[in-house]
């Protein structure tokens, strides 16, 4: 009945207000791929050396930092504070409480990433005395602006404000249901966001209590050992917290779209309890290879790592199995001969399918980060960007861009201007991370280091494996076009899509699940115990190397000092770095002198 | 069963000794007044055992370059001087991460005479990519010629 209700209906239509925050999101997280994206292929180019024209060696860090935190912090963020806030109010059908505290939290992170992108971007204008070229990492004594690190808590405790919008809005709901099961989609907003809490807590405190009195001169020193090791506290976390969105979409969109119903609503909670338990306990694997750090600490935090490729092991299955039933109930028969009764098509179908069969590649890549031993060969390589640009750069970033297709017109009542440009520009995207990914594996394997303007060195050349390193940056450089082409078709054709005048009947409900949530135990909904083991196991994984740390190091650092990255010792510093090149320049000459002698 | 043994294998396996806190921390600030690192250099410690005493600081290594004898067992301690820096001897699994205030210990075997280089790893700054070294891996009649100082 309410769905045939909803069938005439689009969200715009049902919550025009909420339709208007979603929007919104939805801008400023595509503003800062924008961004993202430029500086994504400025550096490219450079660092494949195919043209370095455009800035200098040292301003790379600039972009790179740019290009870190619009991405992997801003586009990421405000698209899903604008998914999670179409899914909350679409799964329970009912309003938000009080769209002013969503403004308000909107408003927030607005300010925040603006105050960090300035303090970022300033680093390009030399007459401006404030920059931020700590990368998406910002690992101290570097030090950045203190803007930088007050953008990033006001933009934290936005975020924050949005988790609290989405519980009371659930809980007032609950209020007026008592006895109906949690719909599946807030049930994985809950969740993310309870994973969120427990992450978000160490940056934020590692930020308030240590970076940022010290970027203000209010203390002396910090541990570097110590703000790292919290830095990786939210770190790995964080990288599900942009992947939640993503596997949201894939139960819950993908299925509808492939002409069936998500298999299973049970297993798909069983999927989030799971991340919520286990994605925090797991920070120090990138830490392997930290000083400092007893051994033993390590080897619990690789053995969480791996019980984590459970709950993506049970996502394959589940979200394959749901799209084969929507083959079939298009027609499709056959072992393998379903595939071909697939909507492929639809830019939103085929975006997620190849999202998610690339995701499937860095899942591997990130096995092999995970175990100890291999993790020496690649640690700081560029494999581990290539690593990441395949989950991050593609399991998430082409989900969303797909999902876009559909979801844009349900909260604007306008048809996408070309579904074909979408069709292109998801197969691009596909086809330019192949090709870029790959390339960036490989490189790393040869030992080509990760984060640098200039990967090619003086005093030594790579091994050749599976082609040399420059046949490899041209491969990068490619895939690195191509993926600029795609982001750039992505967003034209948006651009495009908001010209079109707005229509009605674009109204498209999701089924429920095959088997729904009555099947499951109710145990699952209990959201306060989950939280609670989740804290434990945080307090197992982590109280103990903390201790030792501060043990060790002191809060304060054992006498380390304070570099910022926006004051004039940066100059000498290179100074003296051109005096030992020359130097090792003279005597290299010097040994070829006598050589030839 | 089969994940938990791979686990293990993952860690225990191919005879790599993981970095860990087994050294004391030192003052960053004060590395001139370290007996180990106030002159970076390598040194014998046993028959067919040395010791290479390192410091990473913008932009550069000391020594440089860092000259150990082959068919030997060198323990590199690697410390910083300002920033966080990486150790990596490239397209090798001698790699590790260097923080100011703590000694990063690895432990490699030496084959036949070679030539390596020897990258920062971990972004330090605007000039993080000049930040480059060399580890000669050099016959013992070599590394006894000159003078056995790793200079």
């Amino acid at each position: 009945m309410s769905e045939a209700i909803e069938a005439e209906q689009t969200f715009a239509d049902k919550f025009p207000e909420e339709a208007r925050i979603v929007r919104a999101a939805l801008l400023g997280s595509f503003l800062a791929l924008t961004l993202g994206a430029i500086f994504g292929i400025i550096q490219t180019l450079h660092r494949t050396g195919v043209f370095r024209g455009l800035i200098d060696s040292t301003d790379y860090y600039t972009s790179l930092t740019a290009h870190g935190v619009f991405l992997a912090l801003s586009f990421t963020t405000f698209f899903l504070v604008g998914l999670f806030t179409w899914a909350v109010v679409r799964s329970l059908d009912r309003p938000l409480l009080n769209t002013k505290i969503t403004w308000t939290w909107y408003g927030l992170m607005a300010a925040g990433m603006t105050m960090t992108g300035v303090s970022i971007l300033a680093g390009f204008v030399d007459s401006i005395d404030m920059s931020a070229d700590v990368l998406f990492t910002f690992y101290a004594p570097l030090q950045a602006h203190p803007m930088f690190y007050a953008g990033l808590a006001v933009f934290i405790v936005g975020s924050w404000i949005a988790g609290a919008d989405y519980f009371r809005t659930w809980l007032a709901w609950k209020r007026e249901n008592p006895d109906e099961r949690i719909p599946l989609q807030t049930f994985m907003v809950l969740t993310t966001m309870a994973m969120w809490y427990i992450a978000s807590s160490a940056v934020a405190a590692s930020v308030l209590i240590f970076l940022l009195p010290w970027s203000l001169g209010l203390i002396d020193q910090v541990n570097p050992t110590l703000t790292r090791t919290l830095f990786w506290f939210f770190g790995h976390p964080v990288v599900y917290f942009w992947l939640m969105p993503a596997y949201l979409l894939w139960y819950t969109v993908l299925p509808k779209l492939a002409g069936g119903r998500l298999f299973s609503d049970p297993l798909a909670r069983v999927v989030f309890v799971l991340f919520l338990l286990l994605s925090t306990p797991v920070g120090i694997h990138h830490q392997y290879l930290d000083p400092g750090i007893a051994e033993g600490f390590k080897f619990i935090s690789m053995t969480n790592t791996m019980f984590l490729l459970l709950p993506s092991l049970l996502t394959a299955f589940t979200v394959v199995a749901s799209v084969e039933y929507g083959a079939r109930q298009r027609g499709g028969s056959g072992l393998l001969g379903w595939l071909t009764d697939l909507p492929w098509r639809d830019p939103a179908f085929t975006g997620m399918m190849l999202a998610g069969l690339m995701f499937a590649a860095g899942g591997f890549s990130g096995m092999v980060n995970a175990g100890m031993n291999i993790n020496y060969m690649i640690h700081n390589t560029i494999w581990v960007p290539g690593h990441f640009h395949l989950t991050v750069g593609t399991a998430v970033a082409l989900t969303f861009m797909a999902a876009t297709y559909w979801l844009w017109p349900q909260i604007t009542n306008k048809p996408i201007y070309s579904r074909t440009i979408g069709l292109v520009q998801v197969v691009v995207w596909f086809i330019g991370m192949a090709l870029m990914s790959n390339a960036m594996h490989a490189q790393g394997i040869l030992g080509v280091p990760r984060r640098t303007a200039e990967p090619e060195y003086s005093g030594f050349d790579y091994p050749t494996m599976f082609g040399g390193f420059e046949e490899l940056n041209i491969q990068i450089a490619i895939g690195g076009t191509l993926l600029f082409v795609s982001t750039v078709l992505f967003i034209g054709n948006l651009v495009l899509t908001m010209g079109n005048p707005k229509v009605s009947g674009l109204g498209d409900p999701i089924p429920s699940a095959l088997s729904g949530p009555d099947d499951s135990p109710k145990v699952l909904d209990n959201l306060r115990l989950w939280v609670g083991i989740a804290l434990t196991l945080v307090v197992l994984a982590y109280a103990l190397p903390l201790a030792a740390i501060i043990q060790r190091g002191g809060l304060l650092g054992p006498g380390v000092g304070t570099y910022p990255v926006w004051l004039a010792p940066l100059l000498d510093a290179l100074a003296n770095a051109a005096a030992t090149l020359l130097g090792g320049i003279a005597d290299a000459s010097a040994s070829l002198a006598e050589v030839v002698g | 069963m089969f994940l938990l043994g791979s686990v293990t294998y993952g860690a225990v396996g191919p005879g790599v000794a993981m970095v860990s806190d087994t050294e004391p921390t030192v003052d960053a600030g004060a590395l001139d007044e370290d007996e180990r690192f106030s002159e970076p250099r390598v040194e014998q410690v046993g028959e067919d055992e040395y010791a290479a005493y390192v410091v990473a600081r913008q932009f550069g290594f000391q020594p440089d370059p860092i000259v150990v004898p082959a068919n030997s067992t060198v323990t590199f301690y690697v410390t910083s001087a300002d920033v966080i820096h990486g150790f990596e001897v490239a397209g090798t699994n001698a790699n590790t991460m260097v923080v100011p205030g703590e000694v990063s210990e690895i432990t490699v075997e030496t084959d036949e005479p070679a030539e390596y280089g020897l990258i920062c790893n971990e972004y330090c700054g605007a000039g993080h990519h000049v930040m480059e070294g060399k580890v000669n891996v050099v016959s013992q009649a070599e590394f006894e010629s000159s003078g056995g100082d790793g200079e």
